[in-house]
């Protein structure tokens, strides 16, 4: 395959804009929540909606509720004249990867991609049990935390986490969450106190779960003149992968994620040294299976945003992975990085991207 | 910079029906997943990546179904990417899947659209409830009758042009095998007195609700000749592809004919070198889900002018023996599953080129149309594809 997961054009995150996460935006509908975040991205490198080529979002109905939910979303670009646009029922990820490969293509130089998520309205853990298998799994209603339970211990009874490595993750997602602002969750009790909590699906603590989010955020990607003209350092994308394991929870073992350590191989994640890392990990446990999968070490800053345990908006979550590793790029706080999304059960689907300032 | 060269060589599509309770979803999609493999002859093993489109996932109730069906369309380990652009959505789907080869990331894609509407009610899944849009309207066909009506005020056309749509579509869909509506007894005047549902939208003249899917194979130019090689059936080149969207409520937008339809049109001429689309166009597969599009689409497509539309209609140019064929699959008109109703356009103008549409194939066909369109008449999708290698 000529192009592969390097591409053969050189594109960049030129430019990252967030809203405030928060369990329930009452006040703000969708459009109301991402378009201040899209006109952020685009003012804060001089650009307006005509500079940009292809626009990509990602969203789902089952969280507004409402069927074709993304179209009315489409008030909060200016589409008019119209654009060249798409929309992927999956994390604004795979939105970015859509637009990338629609500028590998040559289709496009520029492209906007931006996700948001609600989850406020509904009782998410229940709603995402829509998301499995009609006939054997979904008439169980199982949860995703009850879900999440499983492997977790799972992975506790195979002897690659405790529950004390658990809590200290929480822990360290938390307390690096207070340097950021964006974040839901931004301190958390010792890793002693949290241990001594009940359970709320055992063996995982109300700590080992992503809190409930409503939020959303927009990046701008460019190659060539466009990424020189918006970002003295863009984030230049060296590398994007996503692949998928079976859906048949019974079939696997739910202690690895192998199409998370492909897609990180195929990314070339390994290939050099990684000063920062941002995994998309909904759960305590899930957030050791990446560091593992990816095989990251010590030299790594894994999560300094909080991770998805400080702020997860839904469909949103994984972008905004991609989005917090190019930042640090851009401001030249990190040399190389590696971004990770997940998307359905139990780390089910994975896309992984490597960031390079240069 | 023009992305790598791209060819269908495979397209399998179910038997389409109202309810289709044979088959679970996995297996009404494997039914066309296989008929494309078989078609391209390949297997699941050679497939790089997977591009799956459909409608809402209300429809069957199922949230981002992709997940759950990642087994059995043989995406287990691959990349696999779900597109949701409302009615354009299978148009759309087949050109991301078009550009993964473009872009060099993927040598063989299999795309698949689909829906299985007996679900639920799709109808009312169309309405949209407070708050979330003044409750007006009842389903598609009382969203779209009124901008009928103004093109009909507008372009003086006749009040039967309609109906002449509606049987020619039906009569045709009875040269597809795989078509929902077969109805032989049809009539210029069965479709005459058939109740109104949305004036001046008549229940024949609208689309059936349908349970469907549609797989297609897109290769890059190496595999794409060594699998006509092996089939015998020379690949549908693309030679252009575009989608374009514009807002359901913009001041001084036209809903009867769409700037974004027009600018889509352009775009995918200009790619296919396409300066006279009337002459150089030989067949058109496009998104008819209520009669009347036929004329509004030939004209917002530019195969006539503005108001004149009807007149091919009329003349019967539109019809399999005039010299530019619209929708001898049977169309929309014939087979909705929505999901995948603009994938069907796209893969029946690739079969047309191919020389594979069987009995409703247009002899001598070279290059072909395929349109979609969605939301508020505000997604539109297009490819032209060819016999020609560029």
């Amino acid at each position: 395959m000529a192009g592969g997961s390097a591409g053969s054009r050189d594109v960049a995150i030129v430019s990252v804009a967030q809203s405030t996460h928060e369990r329930a935006k009452v006040a703000t509908n969708e459009v109301e929540l991402i378009q201040p975040v899209i006109q952020q991205a685009l003012e804060q490198i001089g650009a307006t909606i005509a500079d940009i080529g292809f626009v990509c979002s990602g969203s789902t109905d089952y969280l507004a509720g409402q069927a074709f939910s993304f179209v009315m979303t489409l008030d909060a670009v200016g589409a008019w004249p119209p654009i060249a646009e798409s929309h992927v029922e999956m994390d604004g990820a795979w939105a970015l990867y859509e637009a990338w490969v629609k500028i590998q293509a040559g289709h496009a130089d520029t492209a906007l991609v931006f996700s948001y998520g609600k989850s406020s309205p509904g009782d998410l853990p229940n709603v995402l049990s829509r998301q499995l298998d009609p006939y054997y799994y979904q008439p169980l209603w199982p949860s995703s935390v009850g879900l999440a339970g499983i492997q977790a211990r799972a992975m506790i009874d195979g002897g690659a986490i405790t529950e004390r490595r658990m809590a200290e993750i929480a822990y360290a997602s938390r307390t690096a969450a207070a340097n950021n602002p964006f974040a839901q969750l931004r301190s958390s009790a010792a890793v002693d106190d949290l241990l001594a909590e009940p359970y709320l699906s055992d063996p995982l603590r109300r700590h080992d779960c992503a809190p409930i989010s409503d939020g959303g955020v927009a990046v701008v990607l460019a190659t060539g003149d466009a990424a020189a003209r918006w970002a003295d350092r863009p984030a230049w994308i060296r590398g994007i992968d996503h692949r998928v394991d079976g859906h048949n929870f019974g079939a696997r073992d739910l202690t690895v994620a192998p199409s998370a350590a492909l897609a990180g191989q195929r990314a070339g994640v390994g290939d050099d040294k990684v000063d920062v890392a941002e995994l998309h990990a909904p759960f305590t446990h899930q957030h050791q299976m990446l560091v593992d999968a990816f095989g990251l070490g010590d030299g790594t800053d894994v999560n300094p945003s909080g991770g998805a345990l400080a702020a997860n908006p839904m469909m949103a979550a994984g972008l905004l992975r991609l989005g917090e590793v190019a930042g640090r790029i851009m401001s030249g706080a990190a040399d190389r990085g590696v971004a990770h999304a997940t998307s359905g059960h139990l780390l089910q689907q994975n896309l992984v991207a490597v960031l390079e300032g240069a | 910079m023009a992305g790598q060269l791209a060819g269908v060589v495979g397209i399998g599509q179910t038997r389409h029906a109202a309810i289709r309770g044979d088959v679970s979803v996995a297996g009404l999609i494997r039914e066309a997943v296989f008929r494309a493999l078989d078609d391209a002859h390949m297997t699941m093993a050679d497939i790089d990546a997977v591009v799956i489109g459909k409608a809402p996932d209300f429809f069957e109730g199922m949230m981002m179904p992709e997940t759950y069906l990642a087994d059995a369309i043989g995406a287990v380990g691959k990349p696999l990417l779900r597109v949701h652009t409302a009615g354009s959505v299978g148009g759309s789907t087949a050109i991301v899947a078009t550009s993964h080869v473009e872009a060099g990331v993927a040598e063989r894609v299999l795309t698949i659209a689909w829906e299985q509407q007996s679900c639920s009610e799709a109808m009312w899944a169309l309405s949209f409830p407070i708050p979330f849009q003044q409750q007006l309207v009842a389903g598609a066909g009382g969203y779209f009758a009124p901008f009928i009506r103004e093109y009909m005020r507008r372009s003086g056309a006749p009040e039967d042009i309609g109906i002449l749509v509606a049987l020619k579509d039906r009569l045709n869909a009875l040269k597809n095998p795989y078509a929902h509506l077969h109805e032989p007894d049809i009539t210029y005047d069965s479709v005459k007195e058939s109740f109104m549902l949305w004036e001046p939208i008549r229940y024949s003249e609208t689309c059936p609700s349908s349970d469907g899917a549609i797989a297609m194979v897109i290769a890059g130019e190496q595999a794409a000749e060594a699998s006509a090689a092996a089939s015998g059936n020379r690949p549908a080149w693309i030679r252009g592809t575009s989608m374009r969207s514009e807002p359901a409520m913009a001041n001084g937008r036209d809903q009867v004919s769409p700037q974004a339809g027009k600018d889509c049109a352009a775009d995918v001429y200009r790619q296919a070198g396409i300066t006279d689309p009337r002459g150089q166009i030989d067949v058109v597969e496009m998104y008819v889900p209520f009669s009347w599009y036929e004329p509004m689409w030939l004209e917002n497509l530019g195969f006539a002018p503005e108001g004149e539309g009807w007149r091919l209609t009329e003349q019967g140019v539109t019809q399999m023996d005039g010299d530019l064929p619209v929708n001898c699959s049977g169309g929309v008109l014939s087979t909705n599953p929505i999901g995948a109703s603009g994938m069907l356009r796209f893969g029946e103008a690739a079969m047309q080129v191919r020389g594979t549409a069987g009995d409703h194939q247009i002899d001598g066909a070279r290059t072909a149309l395929g349109q979609a369109y969605g939301g508020a008449a505000q997604f539109f999708a297009t490819w032209v594809v060819s016999a020609d290698k560029p």
